[in-house]
């Protein structure tokens, strides 16, 4: 009966109410660019201190699944991902809003990130101890390997204009050497100039490259910001739910490969999204729709994003080690409450913390879907009804307050600022952000494995044998040739058929 | 943000001020309002942790809130670059790390000078520790030292970051027991206990707070000059043999313009809340050592001794020139 005791702890008015008020603050924050998860919580960590340990865990386990689902609601409004988290729902979640079908996408992303939230937290709640190997499975060599298959989805992003797209790849890659290098430390690129030392923080480029042209072409062009059909359709909620089931495996798929990439410390939300993404696109019968619109996008990258809360859960519980950047607060703030981590947590009978945890988590996501739909209504009439004289002031204003509260320094602003109007010179050059920000993003863990498996490749005695002798990065190398040359392949099978 | 952020601190500021019986009321003695304590790396990290074991002494203590920040960049240096700019009443205070502060300025012009810190205080440090997994078959720092001079180059050791304490160790201490050992860096501490736990290494040029946090490790020696509290059973490198004393030592500065009193009264206070004991404990169960260098003679002795030590240390280890 120890479930049910669990289940109904969880349940207690005072955790109810906490839960329920972390969605809230979750989301809404999520939604503001520049404001993740990890400031969330990072903010909220004194206020946990008076309480138990379990109420501030249910606390920052809300905002965090919260804070993940509310990045997708300015991904789809105003092609800005909320938290890097949802950079791939952008790529279809906004040509959705362009065309009339905000709505509907945010109703879908918020079924999404549910169902992918709850099978992130069932995984975490029944293999915790195991899955936990997994991230020691992934060595410096398997983080590289991972990145570059991040990486061949530039050639996914950029369809039509392969070249563009990997001009626009290697400029996020160089982008990232700016500044203090990660491992070696070395100092780069800077110039003398205090504003670069620092280094191009990922969410402030994010936030310049797809924020700063959607704002010029709005006060560009004298058309509405999105399309907008005239009758109320309401929620769209019977719509959202038929399509989710009609491509359940694609949101069950996506939630697996999130709760797995959530597991692997120094990955995290977005990659997750992004891998989602592409084997989404590849495995649909509208390839050729995605990035124009095409819900199964939108699913793959809510479901996956929001998965990665419960994996990242798992190495942050039973090894005490943060599988994400807001774990890595949450990790700090169980110290100080005394909380010690490790698989004893999961013994049943030796602490009911983790547990009521857990249960809470599940109330934590199930409460995302009314408030979820609801401020995502309020969202979407936000966006379509305020004239463009205060939509643009009051986004351009909440960029530079959250591009400025990601570490309380000027330079990211101004980073930010001359980044979007770099973007939107390339953009009409036809070079898009997207493969811009994952070669940012990608290049930055594809570096720190590459130098650290060479150097353990060297002292081993074979380079060679490290990079591709070792069974998990073989098994990635293969992922990455299926995901290069599959179209091809796919193209010549097609071919051969019709002679 | 920022306002919700004030009216967080407003409401908890109104909360203490009213159970503690309006103690406010007294004086308008420093300090009479929260302090902003910053630290120049993101949540989360060791400088967080150890600062929010401050805070609620801090709070019972002096009755005011410290209210932490954080302002991470090119490895610290962002942050330190800035202290000297920021207001001087005593009520911004910034954490301080060595090497850090040592190492970068060496490097490049990094807008602030090791000199240019003013260090109140230097609270704590982790000791520098080798650990291996428990199931390793390395028993002892011999046994170590024995693979090691037997297979140079073989010994594959994992540590949080390049001209960090770890790899300054790393390079004294092959010079020391005369091997050769092969040095990765990871990004942080969690990153390189994940490579050790996961065999991507051999051993960890770790600190004495990973056993404390992570299970499956032990410790070979540690570089303290007596043996950790809470690890009496591993010795230190110096009863082996080797005179070695180091670690990610840990303080706080004001900036420049911060009167003379005032840089006193902050250090004393730090000083009052190092003795607690309840504080102590807490830090030295997970692995922390305490370190009580006060302000002014005291932490310029440190600091000056740490100085040569650290920048020899990181020209054999070809950081700088």
């Amino acid at each position: 009966m120890h479930v049910l005791s669990f289940i109904l702890e969880a349940m207690s008015p005072y955790h109810f109410s906490i839960a329920l008020g972390g969605v809230v603050a979750g989301t809404v924050i999520g939604a503001l660019p520049g404001l993740t998860a990890t400031m969330a919580i990072a903010v909220l960590v004194p206020l946990t201190f008076s309480m138990s340990p379990t109420a501030a865990l249910i606390l920052m386990g809300a905002i965090y699944t919260g804070a993940i689902y509310g990045g997708a609601y300015s991904a789809i409004l105003l092609n800005t991902p909320g938290t890097p988290s949802a950079i791939a729902t952008t790529l279809d979640g906004y040509p959705m809003a362009k065309r009339g079908d905000g709505d509907l996408a945010v109703t879908l992303a918020c079924i999404s990130s549910v169902v992918g939230g709850l099978i992130g937290a069932a995984f975490l709640l029944a293999l915790a101890p195991p899955l936990a190997k997994v991230a020691l499975a992934f060595g410096p060599v398997e983080y590289f390997w991972l990145a570059i298959f991040g990486l061949t989805l530039i050639s996914a992003l950029s369809e039509g204009n392969l070249l563009k797209g990997l001009i626009g790849g290697c400029l996020g890659m160089l982008l990232t050497t700016i500044g203090v290098a990660e491992i070696s430390s070395d100092i780069r690129f800077t110039f003398g100039s205090r504003t670069l030392i620092g280094g191009i923080e990922p969410v402030s480029a994010l936030i310049g490259l797809y924020c700063i042209p959607v704002l010029i072409d709005l006060v560009a062009t004298p058309a509405r910001h999105l399309k907008v059909t005239s009758s109320n359709r309401g929620f769209r909620l019977r719509e959202a739910l038929s399509l989710t089931w009609r491509h359940k495996f694609n949101v069950l798929r996506s939630s697996v490969i999130g709760t797995i990439v959530g597991i692997l410390p120094g990955a995290g939300g977005s990659i997750s999204g992004l891998v989602a993404y592409s084997e989404a696109r590849r495995t649909s019968k509208h390839t050729a729709n995605f990035g124009n619109g095409e819900p199964e996008g939108v699913q793959a990258s809510e479901s996956a994003n929001n998965a990665t809360v419960g994996g990242g859960l798992i190495p942050t519980l039973v090894l005490g080690i943060p599988g994400t950047p807001p774990d890595a607060v949450i990790l700090g703030a169980l110290l100080v409450q005394g909380v010690r981590t490790g698989p004893n947590l999961f013994v049943s009978g030796e602490s009911s913390i983790i547990y009521v945890f857990i249960a809470g988590l599940f109330l934590a996501t199930l409460l995302m879907l009314p408030t979820g739909l609801l401020v995502g209504r309020y969202a979407y009439r936000f966006i379509i009804t305020v004239p463009k004289a205060v939509l643009v002031p009051t986004v351009a204003f909440m960029t530079i307050i959250g591009t400025y509260a990601i570490r309380n320094n000027m330079s990211d602003v101004v980073i930010m600022i001359v980044l979007g109007a770099i973007g939107w010179v390339l953009d009409r050059c036809g070079f898009k952000p997207s493969p811009i920000v994952l070669g940012l993003i990608l290049s930055r863990i594809a570096e720190q494995g590459f130098v650290q498996g060479w150097t353990i490749g060297g002292a081993r005695g074979s380079i060679i044998a490290e990079f591709f002798a070792r069974p998990i990065s073989a098994g990635i190398i293969g992922f990455i040739c299926i995901s290069l040359f599959y179209p091809i392949i796919a193209r010549r099978w097609k071919r051969n058929k019709e002679l | 943000m920022k306002t919700f952020y004030k009216i967080l601190l407003t409401v908890t500021a109104f909360a203490i001020v009213v159970t503690f019986g309006l103690i406010t009321t007294a004086s308008a003695e420093f300090p009479d309002k929260p302090i902003h304590y910053i630290i120049p790396f993101g949540p989360g990290g060791e400088s967080d942790v150890t600062a929010r074991f401050q805070e609620p002494f801090f709070k019972e203590k002096f009755g005011e809130n410290l209210v932490i920040e954080y302002k991470p960049g090119g490895g610290g240096a962002v942050g330190w670059a800035q202290l000297n700019t920021m207001k001087g009443d005593g009520y911004t205070i910034m954490g301080t790390n060595l090497p850090h502060i040592i190492i970068k300025p060496l490097q490049t012009n990094v807008g602030f000078t090791t000199d240019g810190i003013i260090n109140v205080y230097m609270f704590h440090y982790t000791p520098d520790a080798i650990c291996v997994t428990t199931d390793s078959p390395y028993k002892t720092l011999k046994d170590l030292i024995d693979f090691a001079k037997k297979n140079p180059g073989k010994m594959i050791f994992s540590g949080s970051g390049k001209g960090s304490a770890n790899h300054l160790a790393q390079v004294i201490f092959d010079g020391m027991a005369g091997i050769k050992t092969t040095y990765v860096a990871f990004k942080g501490t969690g990153a390189s206990v994940t490579a050790l736990l996961g065999k991507q290494v051999t051993a960890e040029w770790g600190y004495t707070t990973v056993p404390a946090k992570y299970e499956g490790t032990r410790m070979l020696a540690v570089a303290m000059e007596k043996r950790h509290p809470v690890f009496p059973d591993v010795p230190t490198f110096t009863e082996l043999g080797f005179d070695l004393v180091s670690g990610a030592y840990r303080g706080i500065a004001v900036p420049k313009s911060t009167p003379e009193p005032i840089r006193k009264k902050l250090s004393n206070m730090i000083d009052e809340i190092n003795h607690d004991p309840a504080f102590i404990k807490k830090m030295e169960d997970n692995g922390f050592a305490m370190l009580n260098a006060t302000y002014g003679s005291k932490v310029d002795a440190f600091m000056a001794k740490q100085k040569k030590v650290i920048t020899q240390a990181a020209k054999d280890a070809g950081i700088v020139k």
